[in-house]
């Protein structure tokens, strides 16, 4: 028997007996327990670059609930790596316009237009489940291109074991039990993670005591394509703070601040829910609820994300408020650091140790984001008397003064986090610009044709400007492609000077995978790239 | 620039009594809320961290 714990929205996986299940335990070189976004991904990643990768869900398809509706222009970036960013972008809605109130009152507006020459927006409004779905979507059409990934629906993981250099799994299934061995096991399964309670590691943080009811209702009233946000909203019951945002097919997300001390059932009763959906959106609104649900909200990670061959990836490793929407993104971010180091070390490419630098990188990710969301918490629902009355004193005067604009914090968006100083960044060049540095994720282009990002492939990439490219295809085995830029011909928008250049001639960058910066130069040099390369794949130390 | 805690402002007494006409007639909460927006206006027109900073150690010594 296998617990259902939430229904489907997408049904992408049914059950379906495998021999394996009859025969002894097998070896995979890699199992993924959880299928959500993030395992999903990493799926994705690993199967693309040829290792098989094997995906255990205890469901059949895409939880309902949309949860996350907000996704980064990095995460997009990275769905167009594994090939799943057109469909995200074509299906998400695009919006530039907020307003903040505070009560009745307007307190300010804002427009983030995009900076031009990104081929991807800041971010879109998309359901969870649409997510999701296109990720698995990008899997079978991977799969049908020899990608060796198999997911498993109804598989769920009861049991883990550890021996040396392998792990056993308990799973169950509508037949029965079954037993399979994994040489890699990451641990994608959600913020309550079985997989990291029966190892009995700890997930410590910080819980906000507060409880926000979610409401996403299907509406064809004209409300515009903006993001309203209400601090101490003037419509009854509303509790401490609201957000009305769109999604696609007609459906807007309401949340309500509800506070601490609640009773949840009689919360999430239908017409209570209605009474204060009403009371927002004004008389004779037609609507439907599509999904209510109440969250509280913890800011907490492990300590470390690696521990020997299980590694955790995604909720199961951190956990943040919404505030900045800062869960999937960071978490996609999470494998695609992971998946090429992973990929690398399988191969027997890299040393292991290549993955302690995924824990390090990725857990100061972890730290910014949960900065990030306490602070915005911290704002929305000030812990203190005089916290309030800076609180507010804020939103007084960023009624009229645009110094006081920045400080309102209802949640700031996700950019990718910097590996500034971290062990596996080579040598920089001084006088380049400070946001392609190592450590850095590249800067989006527009080239004669198409896009910077789209010519970086998930392999480790020479990109010469303006300079001659040391001819190198692989050290030590680790394949290297090359690309190399013309500003007089391929830089038709001056961006790639703008963001690789700035007021020098030329340069040489190191791109690792994962379309962070290795190291770069204002010359070519075929022993640095050789040099910086070792490093960034853990061989550093034996220079 | 560092900060500066020798005497700069003229005419103290006329400054100290124009402080308090803002409060006048204000309650307690009023006040408060003067107090902060005021903090607000002038941390920003100071802006310098490091004065910034170094002010709110000098007030937190008291
Ligand atoms: C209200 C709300 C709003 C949010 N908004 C945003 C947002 O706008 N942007 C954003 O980026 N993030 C947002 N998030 C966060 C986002 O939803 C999560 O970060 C994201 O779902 C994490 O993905 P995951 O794959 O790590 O885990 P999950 O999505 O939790 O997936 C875990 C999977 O593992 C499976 N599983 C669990 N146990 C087992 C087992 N024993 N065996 C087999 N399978 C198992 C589960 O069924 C599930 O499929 C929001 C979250 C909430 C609650």
């Amino acid at each position: 028997m296998v617990d259902v714990r939430y229904d489907i929205a997408f049904k992408l996986y049914p059950y379906e007996k495998v021999a394996a299940q009859e025969a002894t335990a097998q070896r995979h070189p890699v199992v993924i327990v959880g299928g959500g976004p993030i395992g999903m991904a990493c799926a994705l990643d690993l199967g693309r670059k040829g290792t098989p990768v094997l995906v255990l869900d205890d469901h059949e398809g895409v939880g309902q609930g949309s949860r996350a509706i907000c996704f980064a222009k990095r995460t997009l970036e990275i769905a167009d790596r594994l090939g799943a960013g057109d469909a995200m972008v074509d299906k998400g809605v695009q919006w530039n316009v907020g307003k903040v109130f505070h009560g009745p009152d307007r307190v300010f507006e804002f427009n983030l237009q995009p900076e031009p020459g990104h081929k991807r927006p800041a971010f879109i409004n998309l359901q969870q489940p649409y997510f999701e779905k296109f990720l698995v979507d990008a899997v079978r059409d991977a799969q049908a291109q020899g990608a060796p990934i198999e997911i498993r629906g109804q598989n769920a993981v009861t049991a883990m074991e550890r021996h040396g250099d392998f792990v056993t799994l308990e799973i169950d299934t509508p037949d029965g039990p079954y037993t399979l061995e994994a040489d890699w096991l990451v641990a994608c399964d959600g913020a309550r993670s079985p997989i990291r309670d029966m190892m009995g590691l700890s997930f410590d943080g910080r819980v906000f005591e507060d409880n926000f009811l979610i409401a996403d209702v299907k509406m064809t009233a004209d409300f515009p394509t903006e993001r309203w946000f209400w601090f101490e909203p003037p419509f009854k019951d509303s509790g401490q703070s609201a957000l009305l945002h769109k999604q696609p097919d007609d459906i807007w997300r309401i949340d309500f601040q509800l506070g601490w001390d609640i009773d949840r059932e009689k919360e999430l009763d239908p017409a209570n829910v209605r009474a204060r959906v009403d009371a927002m959106l004004g008389d004779g609104v037609d609507y439907e609820l599509e999904w209510t649900s109440i969250y509280t909200f913890q800011c907490r990670r492990m300590k470390e994300f690696r521990h020997g061959n299980v590694i955790f990836a995604g909720d199961s490793a951190h956990q943040v408020s919404p505030f900045g929407a800062r869960g999937a993104n960071s978490g996609i971010q999470d494998t695609d650091n992971l998946a090429w180091k992973l990929d690398l070390v399988i191969k027997g490419l890299a040393p292991d140790s290549l993955l302690d630098s995924y824990s390090a990188e990725r857990a100061h990710g972890a730290d910014e984001n949960i900065l990030n969301s306490s602070r915005a918490t911290d704002f929305l629902t000030p812990k203190s008397e005089t916290s309030k009355i800076f609180r507010n004193a804020v939103l007084y005067l960023a009624r009229q003064h645009a110094f006081a604009r920045p400080l309102v914090n209802s949640g700031r968006l996700s950019v990718p986090c910097v590996y500034d100083d971290m062990p596996l960044n080579g040598v920089d060049a001084p006088g380049l610009p400070e946001g392609t540095r190592p450590g850095a994720s590249c800067m989006d282009a527009p080239l004669d044709e198409g896009f910077l990002l789209d010519r970086l492939p998930g392999k480790f990439m020479i990109m010469a400007i303006n300079t001659e490219a040391p001819k190198i295809t692989e050290v030590d085995g680790v394949p290297v492609g090359t690309l190399s830029l013309r500003t007089e011909s391929h830089d038709p928008t001056g961006a790639l000077v703008k963001r690789y250049l700035g007021e020098t001639e030329k340069a040489l960058y190191l791109i690792r995978p994962d379309q962070h910066i290795a190291a770069r130069w204002t010359r070519s040099t075929a022993q640095g790239v050789r040099a910086a390369l070792l490093r960034a794949i853990g061989k550093g130390a034996l220079q | 620039m560092t900060l500066n805690l020798e005497p700069n402002i003229a005419d103290p007494d006329g400054f100290y009594d124009e402080l308090l006409q803002a409060h006048e007639g204000l309650s307690k909460s009023e006040s408060d809320a003067l107090n902060a927006r005021l903090i607000l206006v002038l941390c920003n027109h100071i802006g310098d961290r490091d004065v910034l900073r170094n002010a709110l150690t000098a007030a937190r010594k008291g």
